[in-house]
């Protein structure tokens, strides 16, 4: 059996969730599963007893072989061929392989496993989400984009953030508080990233400096190079250059460095401190190994970092009596003139790089000198970098100033430009910790050059990421919306307000989703603002949605439906309400009858369909039904069919042109019908309405719905009284009944077997039926029942059968004439011919011998037409039973000659030959 | 050690103006105690100028050193001759800051041809067995504020290779335009000077612009006057290539000591001035000069 097939079958019994309403009334069509034919077929086979019978809880003694047992043989039937034969002769078109017009053709492994993939999902039987996207592949992380970001430049990276890190750097931390993540880890994972095997060089010029600064530290694997170099100093300074250096040995001598500069302090050699301080500064203008430059950034922003808490710290000591709570002017003149001094002898460093590091790295003695110190000195500082041709190297002093202004921001009134750029930098959960103050700082800063609704929006940017404090958490709201609300123009106003959606719904009710929604509203509306506002009020409502998932909720916020009639644009319409439908289908988990969602929704799928035109694409067409399936599968009244299946007849005259949901919706009819049918009172109308009803399921593909309403039908048939009434008058059943069985066993043909339950197990279930059945006692009924039923078989066995439902398989090509499946056929066959034949007996014995010959002559045509005469004892059996048939005259002679003059006319086609010997066993008894 | 002699001015920033009263304390400290044959203390102020070896010759300029002038010179005995007991002792001392006559308290100044500065010295005189002691301590006078305010008077200027003067080739020269202005050159010496620069274009890349801070000092005599601009202090304010269009801060701190108020007396003068310099590549060097004028407010 080819996988394909097991896989079709697989897809087609996917439940569909509707009829599950019908489970209570139906056990049996609840349970549907995914296996091979081929496995069902094995358990089968050992249900059969020997001489073929159904084993079951009935007793079928009577059905027994005391005759002589006549296989069946089925005549195979070319279908086609037969029906070519009775019409005009067709003359195939030639069609050349190429046409402009031929669809592409998709490989077959490849539908394949779309097909799988498909099968696995579980409930919904769209094939939108198994689609594969041809795009995917190409995104394999090789973009060049995400390529860039791996090798991101790490400046960058400086001012983000990692959460992951818990150390937290206690000297640094005691202003931005613990969630700020230190420079410490940053450090870390920067020295570790940026390395290089390349020879690196130290170039310090120590000014006129007699004394050798750091010469002891250096003497060690270079000395009598550094010896060289010593005679040199006493012309100007000292000058050293290191070549051909290591990484290992750069990081050792700046290490030295670091240790020459402590033990300068030490020693009161500030002078000489300063000039290391400014030498390494210098290095950080040398970018040759670029790779590398990160990591010597970090080595000598350390000592920067030494030399700065050195100088603060003599500052304090200075000011000690002061306690902590000093101000520039209660500080000691001392003080104040040693930081002074230290001010003007960096302000006079010649070159701008190392003067630049230096003065940062003290910028927190500014405070020493004025109040305003730090405030004034750092937008200084900022446009200093300007002055920095270097790119990289004017971004590293960015980051070095950000660090060393970090631990002093919060004493300045910023800029907004500043400010914005701390609350796009930092890490959410440290703005949202502090979001009072923000507004506060927001509040007072200088607007000039940038606008305060900016800076709300950064800052709901941040409360978007991480919460603030629960006690702030109104306040907040209403402070920012109290200046998002006086915006004017709507363009500023929206792209604020985009952003504050999500904190109020994250926090809030409906209450003040709905005032925020109104707010928006009101200024959105005038002028046909919203017009050029759509990504924003969509990114509105998707926000919303994310936020509440009871739908009866959202549609109970009163503004949320004006807010959708603010999408006037169709397509924009159709996105939005597409991202409704898709929330709702992800989070609505109970089936719902809520006349507000009902409502709602309806509307909304209403706009979705109605989009659809010509012009409408496939791949929409299918995303649109899909979610307009969804809503439809998740309305429930309950027990109160007549709603459901009036909502089912609005539902069909809105969204009549989408096929898929047609479909959907005759799924949800067809489980309508099953729990409609039982409570009507007419046998025969049940029946038939079984029937039909099944046959529809049938043809909508719902093999499970199918089953379950051929199933209904069988187990009522033991119910069907002997005499009905019919306009007034009683009448035998009888002649109904078999009309109807002739009809349901066509019907049988194409109804594919189910993979738990055997071959063939509707009919065999109806062959119990029958048996059981209690038949009138002078009646034939049952055995011209037999009789179509061995019809049944017949066609059941053909390798191709005359009929079949669209996109449903039918037992020929679920089986594909399997042997084992034509001998279960078979044996079948033999017990039902077994029956007429045992019939045919007793009719002998009840002297109903006109009765006998009629059957024994219908029993003969069927052999006829469905029989492979070629088999001796079949042909054998016809002729026994031509013979019976005219044995006690009872025949129609007429009808005997016209039998007769058929089988010699047969004979004269192809392959019928044998017919021919037939034909002359078959003597016409002459009227005596 | 021995005796050590040491004054501490109050003032930590040791700057005093004319009229006020300079106060301090002449410490002395010893081990054992300390016979002496008197303490005295004089307060000195001279204007030294001399004349550049460029302006008359080497050895004019050796021997022809101008005669200091002397702006203030006052002594006063603060200690009898008697005996310090054995530790530490401190003096105090209070010195009115007046001239006498028409003379002027000059700012403290040093620079090369000009200096101006005040001292205090201490002078223990000892026994013939004994090495008189003798401390020296420099302290700072600052001008009395000009009255009025100042007024500012900003400059703006382009440079392009046509502004250019002293140029041998202005073919050869790469077309570059830059503009800027300073926001004062009417300076306060405590205040920095200030300004902005904007590369706008240049064919060449940018090496470096620089501030230089020179000082004219003119030494006058009745044969004629010497003038020579020395460089004082350099401050680089770009570095590299900077980005086109972008200003870059002019900001320079004056420099204390080097610097005072423009100064013009009868027998020398002593101004400022500063070079916008403009290094580009390969081997250019753009100079724009501003005479500065500084005072003190």
């Amino acid at each position: 059996m080819a996988p394909a097939e097991v896989v079709t079958w697989a897809v087609l019994s996917q439940r569909l969730p509707l009829i599950s309403m019908a489970s209570a009334e139906n056990e049996a069509c609840a349970v549907q599963s995914i296996a091979c034919p081929s496995q069902a077929w094995r358990l089968q086979t050992v249900r059969l007893d020997s001489a073929g019978r159904v084993e079951g809880p009935r007793t079928s003694g009577h059905v027994t072989g005391k005759m002589a047992v006549f296989p069946w043989h089925s005549r195979n039937r070319n279908y086609k061929a037969e029906f070519a034969s009775c019409r005009l002769e067709a003359v195939p078109l030639e069609f050349g392989d190429y046409h402009p017009l031929k669809p592409i053709t998709v490989t077959e492994s490849k539908t394949k496993k779309v097909t799988r993939k498909g099968s696995t999902s579980s409930t919904s039987s769209s094939s939108s989400s198994s689609m594969v996207d041809p795009l995917s592949s190409v995104l394999d992380g090789t973009d060049p984009l995400s390529m860039f970001a791996a090798t991101a430049d790490p400046a960058a990276l400086a001012a983000a953030t990692d959460s992951s890190r818990k150390k937290r750097d206690r000297d640094d931390n005691s202003v931005v508080g613990s969630d700020f993540e230190p420079w410490a880890n940053k450090r870390g994972e920067i020295l570790a990233r940026y390395t290089t095997t390349e020879k690196l060089s130290i170039n310090l010029f120590m000014g006129s400096e007699k004394g050798r600064a750091g010469t002891a530290a250096f003497a060690m694997s270079e000395k009598v190079r550094t010896r060289l170099e010593e005679l040199d100093d006493f012309e100007e300074g000292s000058q050293k250059e290191l070549l051909n250096l290591t990484q290992q040995d750069y990081v050792n001598r700046i290490e030295e460095l670091n240790q020459s500069l402590k033990d300068a302090w030490a020693s009161d050699q500030k002078v000489k401190a300063l000039k290391i301080v400014i030498q390494c500064s210098k290095l950080l203008s040398d970018t040759s190994v670029i790779q590398f430059y990160p990591s010597k950034f970090v080595l000598i922003t350390d000592i920067l970092d030494t030399f700065g808490k050195y100088l603060s710290y003599e500052m304090c000591l200075f000011c000690q009596e002061l306690g902590d709570h000093f101000s520039p002017e209660n500080a000691n003149d001392t003080a104040k003139e040693t930081c002074l001094n230290w001010f003007f002898k960096i302000a006079s460093i010649r070159e701008l790089i190392p003067r630049f590091y230096v003065e940062a790295s003290i910028l927190k003695c500014n405070k020493f000198l004025s109040k305003t110190g730090i405030s004034e000195c750092l937008p200084r500082l900022t446009c200093m970098i300007r002055g920095i041709g270097d790119p990289l190297v004017s971004v590293y002093a960015r980051a070095y100033l950000c660090r060393v202004a970090r631990l002093t921001w919060g004493s300045v009134s910023c800029s907004a430009l500043l400010l914005n750029s701390v609350m796009s930098a930092f890490r959410a959960e440290f703005i949202a910790t502090r979001s009072m103050d923000f507004i506060g700082m927001i509040k007072e800063c200088d607007e000039s050059g940038f606008p305060k609704h900016l800076l709300f929006r950064s800052l709901g940017l941040n409360l978007a990421l991480a919460d603030p404090p629960e006690s702030d958490r109104l306040q907040i709201l209403n402070e920012a919306w109290k200046v998002i609300t006086k915006l004017k123009n709507p363009q500023d106003y929206i792209n604020c307000a985009e952003v504050w959606v999500e904190y109020t719904c994250k926090h809030f009710t409906k209450r003040e989703v709905n005032t925020v929604l109104a707010d928006v509203i009101k200024h959105m509306t005038p002028d046909r603002a919203f017009e050029d506002s759509y990504p924003q009020l969509q990114l509105i409502i998707k926000k919303v949605i994310a936020y509440f998932h009871d739908f009866s909720v959202l549609f109970s916020v009163e503004k949320f439906l004006p807010f959708l009639d603010m999408f006037q644009k169709e397509s924009v319409r159709v996105e939005v309400c597409k991202c409704i439908m898709e929330a709702f289908i992800k989070h609505q988990q109970e089936p719902t009858k809520d006349p507000v969602i009902l409502n709602a929704l309806l509307h909304v799928c209403k706009t979705m369909h109605d989009s659809v035109n010509a012009l409408t694409l496939e791949d929409e067409k299918r995303m649109l039904s899909y979610l307009i399936n969804g809503f439809i599968k998740m309305v429930s009244f309950g027990r109160d069919f007549e709603q459901q299946l009036s909502f089912y007849v609005e539902s069909r005259s809105m969204f009549c042109n989408l096929e898929p949901v047609l479909v959907q919706l005759i799924h949800a009819c067809v489980a309508y019908c099953f729990i409609t049918i039982p409570s009507l009172t007419g046998i025969f109308t049940r029946l038939n309405l079984y029937l039909h009803s099944g046959q529809v399921a049938l043809a909508n593909q719902c093999l499970s719905q199918a089953d379950a309403f051929f199933k209904a039908a069988i187990s009522l048939i033991p119910e069907v009284p002997k005499m009905i009434n019919i306009e007034g008058k009683m009448r035998p059943s009888e002649s109904f009944l078999l009309e109807f069985l002739c009809n349901f066993f066509s019907t049988l043909l194409i109804v594919p077997d189910h993979p738990e339950h055997g071959v063939l197990f509707l009919v065999r279930e109806l062959l119990n039926v029958i048996q059981d059945y209690t038949w009138e006692d002078n009646s034939d009924e049952k055995i011209r029942i037999y009789t179509c039923v061995l019809h049944l078989l017949s066609a059941m066995s053909q390798e191709t059968y005359l009929y079949h439902i669209d996109k449903v398989d039918s037992n020929d090509s679920l089986y594909g004439g399997d042997s084992k499946f034509l001998a279960e056929n078979n044996k079948l066959c033999e017990t039902v011919m077994a029956q007429i034949l045992e019939h045919l007996k007793t009719l002998a014995k009840d002297e109903a011998l006109k009765r006998q010959s009629s059957l024994g002559l219908s029993f003969f045509n069927s052999i006829l037409a469905h029989g492979d005469l070629r088999n001796n004892k079949l042909n054998q059996l016809s002729v026994n039973l031509w013979h019976l048939a005219q044995r006690h005259g009872c025949a129609d002679t007429r009808t005997m000659v016209k039998t007769l003059e058929y089988i010699k006319k047969r004979s004269k086609q192809p392959g019928m030959t044998h017919l021919t010997e037939l034909a002359l066993r078959l003597p016409l008894q002459t009227r005596t | 050690m021995g005796t050590a002699l040491d004054i501490k001015i109050k003032r930590a920033n040791k700057v005093y103006h004319a009229g006020e009263v300079l106060s301090g304390v002449v410490v002395i400290s010893s081990k054992d105690s300390v016979q002496h044959q008197g303490v005295s203390l004089t307060m000195e102020g001279t204007v030294n100028l001399q004349l550049s070896a460029k302006s008359v010759g080497v050895f004019e300029a050796f021997y022809n050193s101008v005669k200091p002038i002397q702006i203030i010179n006052s002594t006063i005995e603060m200690v009898k001759p008697g005996k310090f007991p054995s530790g530490k002792t401190e003096i105090p001392f209070e010195f009115p800051l007046h001239v006498k006559g028409n003379k002027v308290l000059y700012e403290t100044y040093h620079g090369v041809f000009v200096n101006i500065q005040y001292t205090l010295r201490c002078d223990m005189r000892r026994s013939l067995l004994a090495k008189d002691l003798t401390k020296t301590c420099e302290f700072i006078v600052h001008s009395t504020p000009q009255k009025g305010k100042m007024t500012p008077s900003p400059v703006d200027f382009t440079i392009t290779p046509e502004t250019l003067q002293n140029v041998k080739e202005r073919a050869l020269l790469p077309k570059f335009l830059i503009r800027g202005h300073l926001n004062s050159t009417n300076c306060v010496i405590t205040q920095p000077l200030t300004g902005e620069l904007v590369v706008e274009s240049s064919e060449a890349a940018i090496r470096s612009v620089e501030l230089q801070l020179v000082r004219v000092e003119t030494c006058g005599c009745a044969e004629g006057y010497a003038r020579d601009a020395t460089e004082i202090q350099n401050i680089q304010i770009a570095d590299g290539d900077v980005c086109r269009g972008l200003s870059v801060p002019i900001y320079m701190v004056f420099p204390r000591l080097f610097t005072c108020p423009t100064l013009e007396t009868t027998n020398f003068k002593v101004e400022f001035e500063v070079n916008i310099v403009v290094l580009l590549h390969p081997d250019h060097l753009i100079t724009e000069n501003f005479p500065l004028k500084l005072c003190r407010t």
